[in-house]
Formats: C-alpha cells, sequence, structure tokens
C-alpha cells in the first residue's frame, strides 16, 4: 500500500507562500467515517484517488487514537489495543508534525472529525478547528435542506471556509 | 488542560440570538394544532411530535457542543446534569432539576417548573390523550443519541394534565461503542 507522501518527500517543505496560505487541505467527517467534506487548497502530490485517500485519512485517524489511549501513563483502566472504547473513555490527541506536514485534528462527542493539514511550521490550531466546527454548524447543520450524514454542498459554507483557513498563521 | 465545563447556560443563553417568547410558543402551538387536523388520532400526533423533535435533536446537539465547550462527559449523571442545567437554558430559557436516581445511575427525571411552551394552553377534552410536549422528548433522545446513549424519554407528570409540574424521565438504555466503520473487503 502506498502512503500519501510517497517516495519524494523533500528535506524541507516550501515555505509558505506570501500570500499567507499555509494550509494543504482539510476533511471532515462523522461519526460513521462518511467524509462530508473534502476541501483542497495546495496539494501537488497525489497518490490514492479520493475515495481512498479519504478512508485512510479517517483508518488512522482511528488507529492513532486507539493508539494513544493505549499508551496513556495516567490512566489505570485501559482496554486492549483494538477494542471499541465507549464515548468519553481514553484520551484523544490533536496534532501530529512530520518534517513536510502537520496535521491538526479535532473531535466533537458527536463524533465529528475535523482535519486540517497545513505546513509544519503552523503555530497551534485548536482553537481554530473549534471555530471551524461553529462554522459547520451555522452554515451546514442550521440549513434545512442539508440532510445530516451527507456529503456538504454549500457555496457559502465553501467560500467562508477558505477565507478563513486562508488568513491562519 | 481542556476549560471547565459550564456549570449554567446563563452565560451562553445571554449570547446566542434569541426570538421573542409569545411568538416562540405562538409558532409551536400552531405547529400542534395543524397535525392535530392533518393526523386527526391523538396517538398519531404524539409519535410525530417525537420524531420532529429527534430531527431536531441531532442537529441540535451539535451546536450545543459547538457554543457550550461541554466536553466528554464522565458518566450519565454529569450528562443529565448538563442538560437541566445548560442544554435547557441554552435553547428554551429555563433550567430543568434532576432527581429521583435509580440506584444504577442510568435513569432520573428532568423536572420542568416553568415551560414556555405550554403558556396559554389548556388541553380540550378532545385531546386528552396529547402529550403537547412530546417534541422535548424526541429532542432529547435525538441529542444523546448523537453522543453515543441509547434513550429511552417519556412523560412521567404534565401540568396541562394537572400535575404539578412537567416530569421527563430519562432512561439510559445502552451505550454504543465507537466502531470501525468500514468493512476489510470494501
Amino acid at each position: 500500500m502506498q502512503f500519501f507522501g510517497g517516495s519524494e518527500i523533500s528535506p524541507s517543505p516550501p515555505l509558505p507562500t506570501a500570500s499567507g496560505n499555509n494550509a494543504h487541505m482539510m476533511y471532515i467527517f462523522n461519526r460513521n467515517g462518511v467524509c462530508l467534506l473534502y476541501r483542497e487548497w495546495n496539494r501537488p502530490l497525489r497518490t490514492l484517488d479520493s475515495n481512498q485517500d479519504h478512508k485512510l485519512m479517517f483508518g488512522l485517524l482511528f488507529s492513532l487514537k486507539s493508539l494513544t489511549a493505549k499508551m496513556d501513563p495516567s490512566s489505570a483502566e485501559k482496554g486492549n489495543l483494538g477494542v471499541p472504547q465507549l464515548p468519553g473513555q481514553g484520551c484523544s490527541f490533536h496534532s501530529f508534525r512530520t518534517n513536510t506536514y502537520k496535521l491538526s485534528f479535532m473531535e466533537s462527542p458527536s463524533g465529528i472529525k475535523i482535519i486540517l493539514v497545513t505546513h509544519p511550521k503552523a503555530s497551534d490550531l485548536r482553537e481554530s478547528l473549534k471555530y471551524i466546527y461553529n462554522l459547520y454548524v451555522e452554515y451546514v447543520v442550521k440549513n434545512p435542506l442539508y440532510t445530516p450524514g451527507t456529503p456538504i454542498r454549500s457555496e457559502l459554507f465553501n467560500t467562508t471556509l477558505d477565507q478563513y483557513v486562508r488568513g491562519l498563521g | 488542560m481542556a476549560p471547565a465545563v459550564p456549570r449554567s447556560g446563563d452565560a451562553i443563553f445571554a449570547n446566542v440570538e434569541r426570538v421573542n417568547a409569545e411568538l416562540f410558543t405562538l409558532t409551536y402551538g400552531a405547529i400542534v394544532r395543524q397535525l392535530l387536523t392533518d393526523l386527526e388520532e391523538v396517538e398519531e400526533v404524539n409519535k410525530q411530535l417525537d420524531q420532529m423533535g429527534y430531527n431536531i435533536g441531532i442537529r441540535l446537539i451539535d451546536e450545543f457542543l459547538a457554543k457550550s465547550n461541554v466536553t466528554r462527559c464522565v458518566d450519565f449523571r454529569e450528562t443529565a446534569e448538563v442538560i437541566a442545567k445548560v442544554g435547557f437554558k441554552m435553547f428554551l430559557g429555563v433550567t430543568a432539576s434532576v432527581t429521583n436516581w435509580d440506584t444504577a445511575g442510568t435513569c432520573c427525571s428532568l423536572i420542568l417548573e416553568d415551560n414556555p411552551l405550554v403558556d396559554f394552553v389548556e388541553l380540550p377534552d378532545t385531546c386528552q390523550g396529547l402529550y403537547y410536549c412530546n417534541i422535548l422528548s424526541g429532542v432529547v433522545r435525538g441529542a444523546l443519541e448523537m453522543v453515543s446513549m441509547k434513550t429511552e424519554v417519556t412523560w412521567v407528570r404534565d401540568m396541562l394534565r394537572g400535575d404539578d409540574a412537567f416530569e421527563l424521565q430519562v432512561k439510559l438504555l445502552k451505550q454504543v461503542p465507537e466502531e470501525y466503520p468500514y468493512k476489510d473487503d470494501e
């Protein structure tokens, strides 16, 4: 299986452009693993078709979450690795960084997962992800014509999101 | 550290957009009235109100979580407290109290002394079986289902039926663990 990034990882990623757009792409998943939204701003290398790519991303987060909970030194009660956790059990991670990108992750208790992939030098984006969650509520959840659990098709949401993400440091 | 969970919804209530209470009450009344006309059977209206509430609840939970900064609750007791103190305040402008816990901590009652939905309402003789506020039970059920709790929500006391308060019994049936949604062969 090929992992995105492939073999050609340059020693240092390109510095953020003058326009200030540090973000590569963003995913929003719901609790059932449906990719509600995929936005792409700057992604020169693609190795998988989008469906596989979404699944791989969701699977990565799912496994990583169960791993991080398993490694947690502060918690006495731990299930076996891979055993489904009850909601509220275990800890969760909020970002990881490689030499070429940083992935920030937020999950709401209702199972909405927001993933933002940026330049590795990006600062702590937890507040920004929370803000994006608020945007999602205002533009998607409150839209009476949106059917929960289906991919989001909202120009207004996309535009607002683009604008906000462009301003991120 | 996660921010402290708010113990009261007052601050959030002050910050969200609100509508005139009378407009809200009368609009709800008009909906119930229309349902009674359309469906004719009181039992069907109860069901429909519950379904409408459920549909509201599965959306409302995200707004609640986004605005209240509530993180995961450690147990069902905390969940009930948060619904009563933060949730009801945020969306209805009133708070409920939580009582009548069973020993296992899976069943409790939310008591509403004040309920803005029923201002101006009296049940006529023809609608005695109607749970006028059944939409609320649907909302609670829908919202909890989205945070992985299957519940059963029923009315125990109803002021419109001559009781002294509104009592909503919330019973936790099971918590659904998070599972990997894809099958291996896909």
